[in-house]
């Protein structure tokens, strides 16, 4: 089961909304393919970004991946104890391994994505 | 485990590797105010000479390479090192001859490259080579470069190049660096590019479509004549990666298939040795519109003499110092004309027959996501055997050592959860072949019976397993000298 409270893209991204900003991170089943995260590569605060932006990179032992933006806005925090710990991506994707954060340019960007159920169904059609 | 120490950790302070006789005359004082007396390099090892040689020979011993056994790293086309190409690459008029040397005295040399430029072109069909790139990847860059400045020279050099899902890791990069914005075009569920699908991609903003045939898979892309138009029809141009060769070379020609550039990689397909013993050649071929803007120098024929032509006002300029790895030039050029046409014709034909050989042979084993034919490469996964056991392509890999194999290539390419990628080139005889299929079928059932033999794997080797995610957490790139010996 992933959590009921997020919204979710096809590149396996989630994105938690309060208010005005909103978490992102990847999804437990995205760290599950990539194995063991060794190193995250941050967006720098500030940067404005556009619906599926690359803001950054994930790199693990088998592959680097780009991490895009589930929707358009501006980022006002990263999270920094990646740089140290970035194994936190893969024991906790839904809370201390979230990436980014950013203030919404429109929050009608967030009805574009797939809810919990959505994704799940999505996760099923995607065997191995 | 027998750790093989560093250098520096079997250096003591004051012992050489070299005597010379006394001094028998009286020593001078303060030649050029000691300005050219080298002092002493800090941390440099000491060490004599036996220990040198024996601890660089327990280096190499621990090494895993193509004249031990079967290498199937997959696209990387770990073949046979034919020793003749040594000899001739050893000739002092090639080894010793001086990159400056005015062309009149090195008419042989240049005579090798033109060779070389020459039979490319037929192996390939297309008009015209530069071997100036180092390897594969600068190769890309050239040819990324050289459609760039052909472009340009119409009037728009466009914005974005098209990549598919299965085309080498290196292609994106490439086509980055020379400023282009990278375009994903999927491939379809037998693995090829939908033609469909890249009539939508394609716009008069696409400079070219960088595609790999056959690709990562091992798979032919059947549609290419049609790619090709539909890349054309919008004044786009088809770029080849050519790492995968080794499966077509003497059957079909690129430049039939209305390739304009392509690399190839000499320490792929051409025999010359890859990897750490390198180094690598990735010449680039062109059609004729690109002739151009070809690299200089270019090595022309006037009369009949070989010169270098560096009068080419609309060259893209040098990209390598001299005339790229000549010596590997040299080797492969020794390798095709060992081989002559048929035997360049074999080297496909066997490689596809190998492979295929091994995709029978572990078909039902081994689950094979895309079943469309494979050419001298085939990519299975680990996805039965971590159903029954949890044992991965990792695992997998790591008992293949054990076993005196070297690991394919794993977990790539992407669209293949835990791929294993193998090419065992036409270089393998059957028996060979047999003990590696042999192998792998041990593997598999080891991985129902006791997969935690498979997880600790491998065994017999130098070294057991690795903790290859704490080596890229934190990497230790630097011997530092402990404070307190």
């Amino acid at each position: 089961m992933v959590p009921q409270n997020l919204r979710y893209t096809k590149d396996h991204e989630w994105i938690l909304a309060d208010g005005d900003t909103a978490t992102v991170g990847i999804t437990d089943f995205a760290q599950k393919q990539l194995g063991d995260v060794v190193y995250v590569e941050l967006p720098a605060v500030g940067t404005v970004l556009a619906v599926h932006q690359t803001i950054g990179t994930i790199e693990s032992v088998k592959a680097v991946s780009e991490i895009f933006s589930p929707v358009s806005g501006e980022v006002v925090e990263t999270n920094g104890r990646l740089a140290d710990a970035p194994e936190a991506v893969n024991q906790d994707p839904y809370g201390q391994g979230w990436i980014f954060k950013l203030k919404l340019a429109n929050k009608g960007d967030l009805e574009a994505l797939m809810s919990d159920s959505e994704y799940e169904t999505r996760l099923a059609g995607l065997e191995h | 485990m027998i750790r093989e120490s560093l250098i520096f950790e079997i250096s003591d302070p004051g012992k050489p590797a070299f005597a010379l006789p006394a001094l028998d005359v009286p020593e001078a004082e303060g030649l050029l105010d000691g300005l050219a007396v080298r002092s002493d390099i800090p941390g440099f090892p000491q060490v004599s000479e036996v220990e040198v040689v024996r601890h660089f020979t327990r280096l190499s011993q621990q090494n895993y390479c193509v004249d031990l056994g079967l290498y199937p790293l997959g696209s990387c086309t770990m073949k046979h090192n034919p020793k003749v190409n040594e000899k001739v690459a050893g000739l002092a008029g090639f080894a010793q001859a001086h990159p400056c040397a005015p062309p009149e005295t090195v008419q042989g040399c240049l005579e090798v490259i033109k060779s070389l430029e020459d039979a490319l072109c037929e192996i390939t069909g297309l008009q015209a080579f530069t071997v100036q790139p180092s390897a594969g990847a600068q190769g890309e860059l050239v040819g990324m470069m050289l459609i760039h400045a052909f472009l340009k020279s119409r009037g728009n050099p466009r914005k974005i190049v098209l990549i598919p899902d299965s085309a080498h890791g290196t292609n994106p990069s490439s086509a980055h660096l020379c400023g282009y914005k990278v375009q994903e075009v999927k491939s379809d569920p037998t693995g090829r590019i939908d033609p469909d699908e890249l009539e939508k991609a394609v716009t008069e903003d696409v400079a070219a479509l960088m595609v790999t045939n056959p690709n990562t898979l091992g798979v032919f892309e059947s549609d290419i004549a049609d790619i090709a138009r539909i890349v054309h029809a919008k004044g786009g141009l088809l770029y080849m990666d050519g790492a995968n060769m080794n499966a077509l070379t003497g059957i079909v020609r690129p430049g039939d298939m209305g390739v304009d550039v392509l690399h190839i990689n000499l320490h792929k397909t051409f025999s010359t040795p890859h990897g750490g013993g390198g180094p690598g050649s990735g010449p680039v071929g062109i059609v004729k519109a690109l002739e151009p803007f070809l690299p200089t120098p270019v090595v022309v024929r006037r009369g009949e003499a070989l010169d270098l032509d560096f009068e080419r006002p609309r060259s893209i300029g040098r990209v390598r110092a001299f005339f790229g790895n000549f010596l590997v030039a040299v080797k492969a050029l020794a390798y095709i004309r060992t081989l002559g046409p048929w035997g360049v014709r074999e080297i496909a034909e066997i490689s596809v027959l190998n492979a295929n050989y091994i995709r029978k042979s572990l078909e039902g084993i081994y689950d094979l996501k895309y079943d469309a034919p494979s050419m001298h490469e085939c990519v299975f996964s680990d996805k039965l055997q971590k159903e029954a056991t949890g044992v991965t392509n990792l695992d997998i890999a790591k008992r293949l050592i054990d076993h005196g194999y070297h690991p394919p290539t794993m977990s790539f390419p992407l669209i293949v959860q835990g791929a294993l990628m193998i090419e065992p080139t036409e270089t393998e005889s059957k028996r060979d072949l047999d003990g590696f299929i042999e192998a792998m079928k041990a593997i598999d059932r080891e991985a129902r019976e006791s997969p935690e033999i498979l997880k600790a794997a491998p065994h017999h080797s130098y070294v057991r397993r690795l903790d290859e995610t704490a080596a890229a957490r934190n990497p230790v790139v630097r011997w530092e000298k402990p404070k307190n010996p």
